[in-house]
């Protein structure tokens, strides 16, 4: 293998694991569970595609053959991802946890939760 | 014509089926081909009761410049993200916004969601009962009005010229 | 040099397993837990790809689209038993 291949798997594993690190930082610093949601699902799916592709590339350039069924956990990775955060966010609304002082439009979780239309006055 | 409709009700979920089938076996041999060919006429026979009628996607072409448009989205929102979260996290501004739908189906509606969830601090939590909001809860937001506008030109002008609803 | 950042990711990704077996045990919520435990196994995902890449052999990917759908239909599971106090309604 030589070494501008070498160079970019390097990249690509780095960029992942920085950014699974990242994601898996923020979900201890961030404040609420609504704004926890955010760090995984964005994250992570980025930092999961970025090994996954490098892991693709070593495949290819190393035993000459292309392996696609890292194509299919990417894919998937990435369909599941707003799901579970949709989820999450649902249960979470549901369970009516707390949210931090400073969100904005909080009194739009009852609403929500009901999942009535919100009222035309907060426009 | 109605012999093919009723033997294969839904080309494109076999067509999906077959593709996923030989990537996950990794392999690409006549007997693979086959059993492939079965599952994918065999599945939706069977499922066909439980299928809903849907929308149908009516230009394509569109469709592949949401696809790589999105993709690009998602690269830049999680770098965004990754920045916010190693910022400070007191001068986070987190907030809900309910968005006005312009669209209608629930396919459409389903695509914008999971697109809003993957791109800039955005996550949609939630759908009104009537169809017609969308909550959103948004990890940085200084400006709702802002967010709404960029969601509607960005995402949902597209969707709605490509599902033709 | 890719052995060198192959350690140091494989490094990384272990931090960030501790750092959400913490995230699991502090909770406070259950939905908090939810979600770490849904980190913790794409994050294991990856390990067991970086694995694979180290070991030079692509029979672990199998087990890795294995994680990948057995999580998320348990994250679903989950969920949904926390939405409403049954799985299968």
């Amino acid at each position: 293998m030589n070494f501008a291949i070498e160079l970019i798997l390097s990249l690509l594993l780095l960029l992942g694991g920085s950014l699974i690190l990242i994601g898996s930082l923020g979900l201890i610093r961030l404040p609420d569970v609504y704004t926890r949601l955010h760090a995984p699902t964005k994250a992570t799916t980025l930092g999961m595609g970025a090994i996954l592709i490098a892991s693709m590339l070593f495949t290819l350039f190393d035993q000459g053959s292309l392996s696609v069924q890292q194509l299919l956990i990417t894919l998937f990775l990435f369909i599941s991802a707003p799901l579970t955060g949709h989820l999450l966010a649902k249960t979470a609304m549901h369970q009516r946890l707390k949210q931090t002082d400073k969100t904005k439009n909080a009194e739009l979780i009852e609403t929500a939760r009901d999942r009535k239309a919100p009222n035309q006055s907060t426009d | 014509m109605s012999f093919v409709r009723s033997w294969l009700p839904r080309p494109f979920l076999s067509l999906v089926l077959l593709i996923v089938w030989l990537l996950m076996n990794n392999a690409f041999s006549l007997g693979h081909i086959l059993l492939g060919l079965i599952l994918a006429l065999g599945i939706p026979l069977l499922t066909e009761p439980l299928q809903t009628q849907q929308v149908t996607v009516k230009r394509p072409l569109k469709l592949i410049k949401y696809i790589i448009i999105l993709k690009w989205d998602i690269v830049v929102a999680n770098l965004a993200v990754a920045k916010l979260i190693l910022g400070p996290t007191k001068a986070l501004q987190p907030g809900f916004v309910a968005y006005p739908l312009n669209l209608t189906g629930d396919l459409p509606i389903t695509l914008l969601a999971s697109t809003i969830s993957l791109t800039p601090g955005t996550l949609s939590a939630e759908v009104s009962k009537d169809r017609e909001w969308l909550y959103i809860h948004a990890l940085d937001l200084p400006d709702e009005q802002a967010l709404i506008d960029a969601i509607k030109q960005r995402y949902e002008t597209p969707l709605k010229e490509i599902f033709q609803c | 040099m890719l052995e060198i950042t192959l350690n140091l990711v494989l490094v990384m990704i272990s931090i960030a397993l501790i750092m959400n077996i913490y995230s699991l045990v502090r909770g406070p919520s259950l939905p908090e837990r939810i979600l770490s435990l849904d980190t913790l196994y794409i994050n294991s995902i990856g390990l067991i790809l970086i694995y694979g890449i180290v070991q030079a052999s692509s029979i672990n990917f199998e087990a890795a689209l294995l994680i990948a759908m057995l999580g998320f239909v348990s994250t679903a599971a989950l969920c949904k038993y926390l939405l409403r106090g049954d799985i299968i309604e």
